[in-house]
């Protein structure tokens, strides 16, 4: 096949008539090659640009109540302590809702940021007008100012960066401006670390099996490609297995039941962190098994004959010098497979994400939420506000993926050096 | 000499004068090489490494109980949906309406067709072109300073993705080609971000291929007088013919299976079109929407579900194995 083309190519064109033409005609297509890989880091950055857009901005926000008549003996309401707020919340707000407030959780017993929250909840409303990207805020703040000032004169205009302290530190809540990500950091956390406690020891066992003992039979092969074939499912697929599995049938083991425990006031119904992390384990123990089957192949066949020859048995070769040597190559993988299962939506949607929680969650039998569902759930939302946060939502997911790579790679580098051979 | 030492064995043995433990040390003190097994040849039983393989091979078999799992899950749920609804209806329908009783997956399967096709033309040409400059043109620190890149690309969660869609390139096609002929949810915004997606995959696949091609090739070329560009097209890629036919399906079917990015991007609502500027669900989009909502477990509504994963796992498992056949196949193999 190549040699005919190469030999039609010969018969037809002229080398020597029109070299400069086919010179020039290389040096094009190189320019058309060396524009699309531009282009596919065009979108890169293009994609991290906007994240950043949306993540920083002014914001133009106009009271209910304007702040200014709440101040407490010249106090101003974001300096109060908890007393100063309690006499705000007394003062302002109707007898009924203190009531309901305080059947939740006496006031007395809240927390001056959670008495602040209230306050600015209940009875400054402060509602968002318009907000602006970065891009408008740093090159056209005269057009932002001119337009505050004259469409909604009583507005404050304030630069906010939508990923905080206080956005990093709050749970969920319904409105843009005070919600957090705490909950659907705990979530996620949560939900890796079963997926970890599962999918690595069976990925490395099944590894081993397949590339130390299995002989070369039927059933082996069978299972080799079986999972090759599991590694090209799309990621929906293992939700609805998810879905079917540990939430249906496995309902009384993965909402606690039958361990004699209840969600404190929600009925979870299976749509816990335990299936969700077990579903995400599924998911990505194929590609455990398929980097860490590659790390065992990497181990040359000497160092395991030697241990052999040594007297010690296929499992001692294997425990005390197989899997140390190869150690580095398979965390390398399980993070990467982590990585993956970190970012995961769609399954997750499917087990069934809560949409909203009131509490974080506490253990393996809460009810949860993640990161990306979150982003998937403020970015379908249609006010401008929830973009913003979905982006900050991004920035705090993009850096928790980076730190687990990161910490991954010095670990790697810090086994390499204590490794002694191999 | 044997015969010598052998004699006051057998005569004590035959005398019965000593016990059976005294008989046997008086026989390792003559046969000391058969003491203790050491010419035993028999295999010594080790309970703990047999325990310890037996676990193994469990965890390598959880793989088979997963495809047993997705086969029996997909298979039951969706059986007892095609009691109700007759396959022809649901393979060849055009409206997918379960309020009203009408489950014709054409609708969906047509979107998740589009987007996967809109992916694909950005995909494959974009990541043939990455491919071939990276093998054939880049010089070896260019290379090793943007293949790192490209898989940060291929990093980025898929929800990300989404995100980007809805919010830039939704709003840019919008603003080129004017707000009444494009809708806000559309097919061609979701394809051409899910081409991004994939076109990582299908480069780093196709420059895979590229570089197993043997050095002595492109050298042959260059001696007859080849340009770059004649060696990399008309030798070259010939050549790898076949892990880039591979790359090319392996995208597809990532793309078929493909679901934020189409669930954000591409619309709520079952629509049978092919205008890639209208809103269209896709299969994929239709399950995260409906399983995401409060769904009874023992509805239509829910088996349907099951029967569209169903389609889409087929389509999906026939895809790549379709690629690994093709690798296996036509794959030139070279001394």
């Amino acid at each position: 096949m190549t040699v005919d083309a190469g030999h039609s190519a010969a018969s037809r064109t002229d080398f020597s008539s029109n070299l400069a033409g086919r010179h020039s005609t290389s040096a094009r297509w190189r320019l058309v090659f060396m524009a699309s890989t531009i282009l596919a880091i065009t979108f890169l950055g293009a994609l991290i640009l906007t994240i950043i857009d949306d993540a920083f901005g002014y914001v133009l926000m106009v009271d209910a109540v304007d702040q200014k008549s709440l101040e407490q003996d010249g106090v101003p309401l974001l300096e109060m302590d908890a007393n100063g707020l309690r006499a705000v919340i007394e003062e302002n707000l109707s007898n009924r809702r203190q009531r309901a407030l305080n059947r939740e959780l006496p006031f007395e017993e809240r927390s001056t940021a959670d008495l602040l929250e209230i306050v600015l909840a209940e009875i400054v409303k402060p509602e968002v007008v318009a907000t602006y990207t970065l891009y408008e805020s740093l090159f056209n703040k005269r057009a932002i100012v001119d337009n505050a000032s004259t469409a909604w004169p009583d507005s404050t205009l304030v630069f906010r960066s939508w990923v905080s302290m206080r956005f990093l530190s709050s749970s969920q809540t319904a409105r843009p401006m005070t919600t957090g990500v705490l909950t659907a950091v705990k979530g996620t956390l949560l939900t890796i670390a079963i997926t970890l406690l599962f999918a690595f020891p069976v990925g490395i066992a099944a590894a081993i099996w397949l590339e130390e003992y299995a002989t070369d039979n039927k059933l082996n092969r069978f299972i080799q490609v079986n999972i090759y074939n599991l590694a090209g499912v799309p990621s929906i697929i293992y939700g609805m297995l998810g879905l079917a599995v540990f939430v249906r049938v496995l309902e009384p083991l993965t909402s606690g039941s039958a361990f004699g425990v209840t969600a404190s006031g929600e009925v979870a119904n299976g749509r816990t962190v335990l299936s969700a992390g077990l579903t995400l384990a599924i998911l990505i123990l194929p590609v455990i098994i398929i980097n860490a089957q590659e790390a065992l192949r990497a181990i040359s066949g000497s160092l395991r004959h030697s241990s052999l020859a040594l007297g010690a048995t296929k499992w001692q070769t294997i425990w005390h010098h197989v899997l140390p040597a190869s150690f580095d190559r398979i965390l390398t993988g399980t993070v990467l497979a982590v990585s993956r299962a970190i970012g995961e939506t769609a399954p997750l949607v499917v087990v069934g994400a809560s949409t909203f929680l009131t509490q974080d969650p506490s253990g393996v039998f809460s009810k949860f939420t993640t990161l990306p569902i979150q982003i998937y759930q403020w970015t379908s939302r249609p006010q401008p506000e929830f973009r913003h946060i979905a982006a900050a939502a991004i920035v705090v997911l993009l850096a928790l993926m980076l730190s687990l790579n990161a910490f991954a790679i010095v670990t790697r580098n810090r086994l390499r050096k204590q490794k002694r051979f191999g | 000499m044997f015969s010598a030492t052998r004699a006051p064995y057998s005569a004590i043995l035959a005398a019965g004068q000593i016990k059976a433990s005294q008989m046997k040390q008086e026989h390792s003190a003559l046969y000391p090489e058969e003491e203790s097994g050491i010419l035993t040849f028999t295999k010594r039983s080790r309970p703990v490494e047999t325990l310890i393989q037996a676990f193994l091979f469990f965890c390598a078999s959880v793989s088979i109980f997963t495809t047993l799992g997705i086969i029996i899950v997909l298979g039951v749920e969706s059986s007892a949906f095609f009691r109700e609804v007759s396959l022809l209806e649901f393979l060849t329908g055009t409206t997918w309406q379960p309020t009203i009783g009408m489950f014709g997956i054409l609708p969906l399967l047509n979107a998740t067709l589009m987007t996967s096709l809109v992916a694909m033309l950005v995909a494959l040409p974009l990541g043939l072109g990455v491919a071939i400059y990276l093998a054939e043109y880049a010089s070896e620190r260019i290379r090793e300073t943007l293949k790192p890149i490209l898989e940060v690309l291929a990093g980025v969660p898929t929800v990300v993705y989404g995100y980007f869609a809805l919010t830039v390139v939704t709003p840019f096609l919008r603003s080129i080609l004017g707000q009444d002929t494009i809708e806000v949810y559309n097919t061609l915004s979701a394809g051409l971000v899910m081409g991004v997606l994939i076109l990582p995959l299908i480069s780093s696949m196709c420059e895979d291929a590229l570089s197993s091609v043997p050095r002595s090739l492109r050298e042959a070329a260059y001696a007859m007088g080849a340009t770059k560009l004649e060696t990399s097209v008309k030798i070259i890629v010939p050549a790898a013919f076949s892990g880039i036919a591979a790359a090319f399906i392996l995208g597809l079917s990532r793309a078929v299976g493909e679901t934020m990015i189409v669930a954000l991007a591409a619309g709520a609502g079952p629509n049978f079109t092919l205008n890639p500027l209208k809103a269209a669900e896709t299969m994929t989009g239709h399950i995260v929407r409906i399983s995401g909502g409060d769904i009874s477990y023992d509805s239509m509504d829910y088996r349907s579900l099951f029967a569209i994963a169903l389609v889409l796992f087929i389509v999906t498992l026939l895809l790549n194995a379709m690629s690994r056949r093709i690798v296996k196949k036509y794959r030139e193999v070279y001394e």
